[in-house]
């Protein structure tokens, strides 16, 4: 078996060998390059001693693993109830045609990449979207165009 | 002990100095939904203007008193007078706000949202008897948006810790009996009688006992423990290490939300200070407890809300549920006895502990003590965060506190995706457990989404149907299999290609999944479906009969067009529509070709809010011939 990249090693001797650790390693793996490499599934599944199917099939349940690179900057769209009856599907079907891509999917030219998110917990000023970690409240189809493309 | 009577009595001449001196302090609402609404930069102006002004005042970061329409909040107390509050504050007027206020001493209280304290002052009333905050009993959120959550030392001083210290001098036995008769019951959703979970985990015998917190609010449209994690974190881990205390807990964690990273880091933050102060860690306070509290990121699975999934998860597994019995309380975590409970449960029990039983006995109504916290959101005047005693009626929560819809209101969903919708005509459902349950819903872990006649009901039992089968773990055929088709009918409905006898489908698929789930996310899954049925049939009907969304939601049953008096051919439309479909040449009334027009609402907005004219775009029905 090929050599596995010796960074990962810091990580995975932070937590002790036992089934527990695996989402916690999971998380801290995805912390470093924001989404899952073959790589990082098969370092976690030697330091825990089962399979990369195993492996696989608990981070593929939660949806907060992703296994694709990310973009440059991310976009997620809050599908929460209060986002929902204020418009929230509206704003997510325009960004889609703005972007040319589907959820979980990236722009060609890796700059962003879009996600529905079930709620963020900002009901009271939705519909809400947040693009990395700055969260715009009351957004309409309108505004959404000047939101991206801030990002550019 | 002794020692922590000495810093009590510290924190407290901290907090009387800097509450009840001359000193001037500006206090910002810095919770997520404050930050959503431009705190962080709201944050930058209060530090420029203090520079520039040479302003002495100290800036204390609070979290979220809950009214969160008002949000960026900013208070300041200066020149002798009581601690004023302005709303909505922004980039631009925040300079403004602090100049006359603190500079040049301008009587601008007119402006403000009102003074804290019991009574109003200059005429204003109180920042607390607004509508929306005068009928409302804080008891969980008591220091919510007052004090700053990153401080340890603003909870002590305000009784923060004292109930753990008195919990300790108790026998658990007797707190158990306190609980009991406090009557207090899970706040998650399901209400299961707090003091009677806590006894059954104390008398199974093992050698290790877990407690966990359960903060993976996952119910879209809730946020009351966001809130109360972000504003008062210590409160949940007093209520923690009373409750391990009891049950005779030897491990802890706090299973959040990974959508939550404030929430995290203020959690982060306050188990650092509680190991600092000798409130966690071994022997705590001299008493020969000790107890230590993890937290666990959850990583995004709705199921993870229900406890057996929930266990699942800590362990490294996928998050599926198992059938019960066993309890957790007697076989959970590793196989050992656990007692899960939800944030809001925790953070009140250090209250009960300080004030007594029969405390809180006084708020609420027989076999429904105390307070619930519940978010107002979706088409309401104020929304935010409440807390009333339960049995308050619902329409004192939507008028009273949340001060009606603006356009007519039509139902409010209760208790999230698994919570039902309930019309104007029960209005007057008092909020408990029991009565909830009779009218199809509820109570749920606090969401409360309100809708007015601009909200389709058949959509929104569509949109929580969705989510579910999104969520569903896969692990039994009902909740897998159901859910998908029930989604795929309520699908077609919304697109007009209803068939005669789909609601009698719909109807018993949703009686078949309630009855044969496996866990409860299965068995109150339809529960939106049949509440909608059973008060709003007759939308259903218009919909599978004449194709015709009454609310003009349902984007296949709908179209846009322009009428022609009152558009004055501006062409801010014919910028904006993305497929050319409306076309025109200036200062003529426009043209829409309903065949290129994908419905993207962009002309309908901009028309409303952006055109010369303004409403010239319409939508409306397809009623079929």
């Amino acid at each position: 078996m090929e050599r596995l990249d010796v960074s990962y090693d810091k990580i995975l001797h932070a937590y002790p060998n036992e089934e527990g650790s695996l989402i916690p390693l999971l998380q801290k793996m995805q912390a470093t390059k924001r989404y899952i490499s073959p790589e990082m599934v098969e370092a976690v599944a030697d330091y825990l001693g089962i399979t990369e199917s195993q492996v696989y099939g608990v981070a593929s349940f939660y949806s907060q693993f992703r296994f694709t690179e990310p973009g440059k900057h991310s976009i997620s769209v809050c599908l929460g109830t209060a986002c929902h009856v204020n418009g929230g599907e509206t704003l997510l079907e325009t960004f889609e045609r703005d972007l040319n891509i589907k959820p979980g999917e990236c722009t060609p030219d890796k700059k962003f990449d879009l996600n529905r998110v079930a709620c963020i917990g900002c009901c009271a000023l939705a519909p809400v979207v947040k693009v990395d970690n700055d969260v715009h409240s009351k957004v309409n189809v309108i505004k959404l165009k000047e939101i991206w493309t801030s990002y550019e | 002990m002794n020692k922590f009577t000495t810093i009590q009595k510290q924190c407290s001449v901290d907090w009387d100095a800097l509450n009840n001196s001359g000193k001037t302090v500006i206090y910002l609402g810095m919770a997520s939904c404050g930050k959503a609404a431009g705190a962080d930069k709201v944050k930058a102006i209060i530090l420029d203007t203090i520079k520039k002004y040479k302003i002495e005042a100290e800036l204390v970061e609070v979290g979220c008193i809950g009214t969160c329409y008002l949000e960026p909040l900013m208070d300041i107390k200066t020149n002798g007078a009581p601690r004023i509050s302005f709303g909505n504050v922004t980039e631009k007027n925040a300079e403004t706000i602090i100049r006359k206020y603190i500079v040049e001493k301008e009587d601008i209280s007119k402006r403000s949202l009102g003074y804290f304290g019991p009574k109003g002052l200059n005429g204003l009333p109180g920042f607390f008897e607004q509508p929306m905050l005068k009928d409302q009993v804080r008891v969980v959120t008591k220091n919510c948006g007052i004090i700053d959550p990153g401080n340890i030392r603003h909870y002590i001083a305000n009784e923060g810790y004292a109930g753990l210290v008195k919990a300790l001098s108790k026998k658990p036995d007797e707190i158990i009996k306190e609980i009991t008769h406090a009557g207090i019951r899970g706040r998650g959703g399901a209400g299961f009688p707090t003091g009677i979970k806590w006894r059954t985990c104390r008398n199974t015998k093992s050698d290790e006992k877990y407690l966990i917190c359960n903060a993976d609010e996952g119910d879209p449209g809730a946020f009351m423990n966001r809130l109360l994690i972000e504003s008062d974190p210590h409160a949940l881990l007093e209520g923690m290490l009373i409750a391990a205390y009891t049950i005779g807990g030897t491990h802890g964690y706090i299973y959040t939300r990974a959508e939550y990273p404030l929430a995290i880091t203020r959690l982060q933050n306050a188990l650092d200070q509680v190991k600092e102060y000798g409130l966690m860690g071994k022997n705590i306070l001299g008493s020969g407890f000790s107890f230590e509290i993890k937290i666990k990121e959850g990583a995004g699975a709705f199921v993870c809300g229900e406890e057996t999934s929930l266990i699942h998860s800590i362990e490294g597994k996928r998050g599926m549920p198992r059938t019960r019995p066993p309890f957790p309380a007697v076989s959970g975590l590793n196989g050992k006895p656990t007692v899960i409970n939800n944030v809001e449960t925790l953070g009140t029990i250090p209250h009960i502990l300080r004030n007594g039983p029969e405390w809180y006995r006084q708020f609420g109504v027989e076999g429904n003590f105390g307070t619930k916290t519940f978010s107002l959101v979706g088409k309401i005047r104020r929304s935010g965060l409440i807390e009333v005693p339960l049995g308050t009626s619902l329409r004192k929560i939507i008028y009273d506190i949340g001060g009606g819809t603006q356009k007519p209101f039509k139902a409010v969903q209760t208790g999230g995706p698994s919570g039902g919708c309930i019309p104007k005509e029960l209005l007057d459902t008092p909020m408990t457990y029991e009565s909830l349950a009779k009218v199809g819903s509820i109570m749920g872990s606090g969401g409360l989404i309100v809708m007015d006649q601009d909200t389709c009901v058949v959509d929104l039992a569509r949109y929580f149907l969705d989510f579910i089968q999104k969520e569903s773990c896969g692990k039994c055929t009902p909740c897998r299999v159901g859910t998908r088709h029930i989604v795929e009918i309520l699908e077609k409905i919304c697109q007009g290609q209803a068939e005669p006898d789909f609601l009698d489908k719909l109807e018993s698929l949703s009686h078949l999944v309630k009855a044969t789930s496996l866990c409860g996310l299965g068995q109150t899954a339809p529960n939106p479906v049949l509440s909608t049925l059973r008060y709003f049939r007759q939308e259903y009907i218009q919909h599978v009969d004449e194709y015709y969304c009454p609310a003009l939601v349902c984007s296949s049953l709908i179209e846009y067009t322009v009428i022609k008096d009152k558009c004055t051919g501006c062409q801010r439309c014919v910028s904006v529509c993305p497929t050319g479909a409306i076309t025109g040449p200036r200062s003529e009334p426009h043209n829409l070709d309903i065949d290129k027009c994908i419905k993207c609402r962009a002309c309908y907005e901009i028309c409303r809010f952006d055109a010369i004219a303004g409403n010239a775009i319409v939508i409306s029905g397809r009623k079929r011939q």
